[in-house]
């Protein structure tokens, strides 16, 4: 982390510095059933379109199965499923975000994939203590925009599964 | 020079190399605990071999070094450059004497009680002249010398010993683990880019690259089987050593130990053997060290006086199982938890929730052993921590079983992560799977009876298929994997006919295609869980397909039985309770007109026995049965041999033992759920429940078992009982409070858990974890005791549980806020009786929701 800060430094761009200070707050915005929700986008490794996914017999049902990524083997997680949402109705759009996790890689198929931003400090919240259990659970804290929430999740949560 | 001494060499030069760097680094970072427990091991393996090699010297520079090591890493003592110094000197000390063991293959003649006394001072924690530890390296050249040449030339002696130092290092090349896996992954990922190609020049009729094509396959092919090849080794090569080092050890000991060996030539992974080599060494030397007993224990255990090591190495599936196991004393729970107690590892409160299981693997945390004392074998509590990296590292587990008094089984399973293998890809309820060539027998085609294929016939739900002069046992791979159901109209399709060990089963698929080299891949963490795939990979067209586990699907499907009888009796027992399902039930008659039942499962056979047969021995009726003494219990509490007749029998089995247990009339067997209404306090009873429309005592087979005499279950028995006990829940965000109340419910005859916020419990339910009553405080933080009440009134498992408050405040109003909330009943904190009482009563009436 302290390398790639500091060879970015080197680039002498000052937009470069103020992103490799605040590094650590730079998300990848996605959406499932129209929630905007995020995800460090240190974590994230690619983001594909749709993909053909083996199932796997007996898994937990948040599974959705296995995908073929440039030689290695990703485990694919339906995030709708993970938050206890229902399928989608056009799931053959669906996106998949290939996160690592303890040297594994792992996929969180999306409705849709949006920007990468920043999201400082200053705008993050708890998580409201009504909010759906399950969520609170995977749920970091949320994000306050003007004209929307979105739910910073955490991965190694989203991931504890079975 | 033997092998094992230029083993040694070599790998204490490595060694030594490494605690060079090691300190330099710490002298840099005092306060690094990860390096400073690296050099500690080092020294440590040193030390350890040494001992075995009969090298004294060596061995008592590198005790010393080790124990002020010992003191850094336990924190006693505070890392200080002169204590680098001096351990700099040791290691030098060291490397003088392994130079001069390299030259004649023994220790060269002097004394090193300059270093090890100045190490013996720091390790007390005195200042130490710094000069001592030049002095000492000056000393220790010199005394290299003469071992080099009779005179005394330092310089020359030196140079002398740098040249052979290097002269061994070369001897054998070491590659980093790192590049093999590389290399074997380049293979793999080269192996899977061929089929690929192979599969499109099928497709496409371009006869122009199928000739270098085909080229490119062989010359893949040979490269993957000479990677393969460079890296298997049978595994005896790792246990070559052993059985030296046993004897060395048994010598020291002044132990009797046998060292028996199986599977030696089971092959494994260069890389895989390399690492395991160790761990196995430390695990041998472990058993014969702290597992057996010397002579005269054993003859009072009733033990042979030899104590007895047993290795043993197979494949099984997609793993190498590695089991080490000794007769002797097995590990001390009472002790280990003492020791994790004193160490401070845990609380006394997670102590009491742990199981017998969970308690031993404490001795895979670091610094931990229950050695009374230390030795120069072990009990430093560097070792099994050691040893569990060095296996986990590779990606596999360790497993323990222990029985005090009878020994200590470690398990270590590793999986062939890298192999590549060759499978058959069939397809099942639309799926495609992989199964390892190595498990099939053959391929049947089943199905249409009027082309003359064989057919599958059903004996109730279970297919079966005549195949020659055998009737196969077959699992259909749809329904075994909950995929779509077979069509109607029967199973068709093609039987994979499998064997797994001594069992021979067919597994029904829908299509075969070919078979392909496939590289196994470990699935992800999450899904390890699910026995029947040993892995996963890609095929040539690019998809992903799981791996079957013959051995997975073969218990899944309930052919293999063997191994855990004893916890499948113990499960029935409590599966023929609680599970609301058919259960078959014997029922018979004794002692009163009350039929009784007992889970048939549990019984082993129905006898009919002559009167005459049955004899006295020691006031207890016996019978010869079977070539031994069978015990026979009279349920009815007392027994007369009448003058004649038959006596009708239940014989229950357990390995070789079995018990009659003696009933007037046998009177149904009847397939109905068992629903036992608890309350019923007779000794050998679980309680009454309503069979063929008429109350039935349901009996304890557990209890009349141990009546039986002997030690039936015994270890097995506490868990099998507490599996009956009533099951608490415990709520309260105060530790005192837990601490009291858990033990108090304990001693009560339940089985209590306890969770410090409803947050917490709400979580255990979600699991789906059974309780039989909840106890909960009422103030709480965030979550408090009344809307916890209601959220387990709303929804969920716990919905009707018995759910008692205890509180503080029990004014009339609160009492009546709690009954509200749905808390079936409000008890003072602490009224220890009344709780009790309480919770009696709310557990003998069903609840109304």
């Amino acid at each position: 982390m302290q390398s790639i800060s500091e060879t970015q430094r080197t680039g002498a761009s000052m937009a470069a510095l103020a992103l490799a200070e605040r590094e650590d707050e730079v998300f990848l915005t996605l959406t499932v059933a129209g929630q905007t929700c995020s995800i460090p986008v240190l974590l994230v490794r690619d983001v594909l379109g749709p993909q053909a996914i083996t199932p796997i017999p007996l898994a937990p049902a948040e599974v959705a199965g296995g995908l073929n990524l440039r030689g290695r083997i990703v485990t694919a997680i339906d995030l709708r499923r993970r938050l206890g949402l229902p399928p989608a109705d056009n799931a053959d759009k669906a996106m998949s975000v290939v996160v690592e996790q303890a040297g594994e890689l792992y996929s969180l198929i999306v409705d849709q994939v949006g920007e990468v931003l920043p999201l400082p400090t200053a705008g993050i919240c708890p998580n409201p203590p009504t909010l759906d259990p399950l969520w609170r659970d995977v749920s970091l804290s949320v994000y306050r925009e003007e004209d929307r929430l979105i739910v910073m999740l955490d991965v190694e949560r989203l991931l504890n599964i079975g | 020079m033997d092998d094992l001494l230029s083993d040694f060499l070599t790998e204490t030069h490595e060694g030594l190399s490494a605690v060079d760097e090691a300190l330099l680094r710490l002298e840099r970072a005092p306060d690094d605990a990860p390096t400073l427990a690296e050099v500690f091991r080092q020294v440590h393996t040193i030390k350890g071999t040494c001992g075995f090699l009969g090298l004294s010297r060596l061995e008592k520079v590198a005790h010393a070094g080790e124990t002020i090591l010992g003191l850094y890493r336990d924190g006693s003592l505070k890392v200080t450059p002169e204590g680098i110094t001096l351990i700099f000197a040791a290691v030098d000390a060291i490397r003088k004497i392994v130079v001069g063991l390299e030259q004649n293959g023994q220790e060269p003649d002097g004394d090193d009680a300059a270093v090890i006394a100045a190490l013996d001072a720091a390790a007390r924690g005195e200042s130490v002249a710094l000069p001592s530890a030049p002095q000492a390296k000056a000393e220790a050249q010199v005394e290299a010398a003469p071992a080099a040449a009779p005179a005394p030339r330092t310089p020359e002696a030196v140079t002398e010993a740098v040249q052979t130092e290097s002269a061994t290092a070369q001897q054998t090349i070491r590659v980093s683990v790192e590049v093999l896996e590389d290399l074997m992954t380049l293979v793999s990922e080269l192996v899977l880019t061929r089929n690929q190609l192979m599969q499109l020049a099928r497709v496409s009729s371009d006869s122009q690259i199928s000739v270098p094509l085909q080229r490119l396959s062989h010359i893949t092919s040979e490269l993957q089987e000479g990677v393969m090849k460079t890296r298997m080794q049978p595994i005896g090569n790792a246990w070559a050593k052993l059985p030296r080092l046993v004897r060395d050890l048994a010598n020291e000991l002044g132990k009797k130990i046998d060292l028996e060996m199986r599977g030696a030539d089971t092959e494994l992974d260069r890389q895989v053997l390399e690492l395991i080599k160790d761990p196995l060494t430390h695990m041998v030397r472990n058993s014969g060290d702290h597992g057996l007993e010397g002579p005269a224990d054993r003859r009072a255990a009733g033990k042979p006086e030899t104590g007895r090591i047993l290795l043993n190495a197979y494949h099984q599936g997609g793993h190498i199982i590695i089991e080490i196991g000794d007769d002797g004393r097995g590990l001390p729970v009472e002790k280990i938890r003492a020791k994790v107690l004193a160490q401070g590892l845990t609380t006394e409160a997670e102590l009491a929730q742990m199981n017998e299981h969970d308690v031993l693997r404490f001795i895979f945390r670091p610094g931990f052993s229950t050695a009374q004392q230390i030795t120069s074998v072990s009990g430093r509590g560097v070792g099994m921590d050691v040893v569990k990296t060095n296996i986990e590292r590779i990606g596999g587990t360790i497993e323990l079983r222990s029985k005090e008094g009878r020994g200590t089984t470690f398990t270590i399973k590793i999986p062939l992560t890298l192999a590549i293998v060759s499978a058959l890809i069939v397809q099942a309820g639309g799926e495609r799977f992989a199964i390892p060539q190595i498990g099939v027998v053959e391929l049947v085609r089943v199905g249409d009876e009027h082309e003359g294929n064989t057919r599958i016939e059903m004996i109730k739900d279970a297919p079966v298929l005549r195949l020659r002069d055998r009737l196969l046992p077959l699992v259909s791979l749809s329904s075994l994997l909950r995929l779509r159901e077979a069509p109607v109209g029967g199973l068709k399709g093609y039987v994979v006919v499998m064997q797994v060990g001594a069992n021979v089963f067919g597994i029904v698929v829908d299509r075969v295609f070919d078979t392909e080299e496939i590289v196994v891949k470990p699935v992800a963490p999450i899904l390890r869980h699910i026995t029947m795939f040993s892995g996963n990979t890609i095929l040539g067209d690019g998809s992903v397909i799981m791996i079957l586990d013959p051995n997975g699907v073969a218990r899944g499907a309930g052919i293999t039985a063997e191994g855990r009888a004893e916890d499948q009796q113990t499960v029935s027992v409590t599966a023929g309770i609680r599970s609301d399902s058919s259960t078959s039930l014997l029922l018979f008659r004794a002692g009163d007109q009350t039929p009784k039942a007992v889970p048939l499962g549990l019984v082993a056979r129905l006898e009919d026995i002559p009167v005459e047969r049955i004899e006295m021995s020691g006031g207890t009726p016996v019978v010869q049965y079977r070539g031994q003494l069978m015990p026979m219990v009279p349920i009815a509490g007392h027994w007369e041999a009448p003058a004649s007749g038959r006596q009708a029998v239940l014989v229950f089995t357990e390995g070789q033992r079995s018990m009659g247990l003696m009933v007037d009339e046998i009177l149904d067997v009847v397939e109905e759920p068992l629903v036992i209404q608890p309350g019923s306090d007779r000794l050998g009873y679980l309680g009454s429940a309503v069979i063929a429309e008429r109350v039935t005592d349901v009996i304890d087979t557990v209890y009349w078992l141990s009546h039986a005499g002997g030690d039936w279950f015994r270890g097995d028995r506490k868990s099998s009982a507490s599996h009956q006990k009533p099951r608490l829940l415990l709520i309260d965000d105060s530790t005192f409070f837990r601490h009291l109340v858990v033990p108090a419910l304990s001693a009560a005859g339940f089985d209590v858990t306890a969770v410090e916020s409803p947050a917490e419990a709400l979580r255990l339910r979600d699991a789906g974890v059974e309780f039989e009553a909840l106890i909960s405080d009422i103030e709480m933080p965030e979550m408090d005791g009344l809307s916890f009440a209601r959220n387990v009134r709303a929804s969920g498992g716990w919905m009707r549980l018995p759910l008692v408050a205890l509180s503080s405040r029990a004014e009339p109003e609160d009492v009546a806020r709690g009954r509200e909330a749905g808390f079936t009943d409000y008890v003072a904190k602490y009224d220890r009786d009344a709780l009790l009482s309480s919770l009696r009563e709310c557990l003998s009436s069903p609840i109304a929701a």
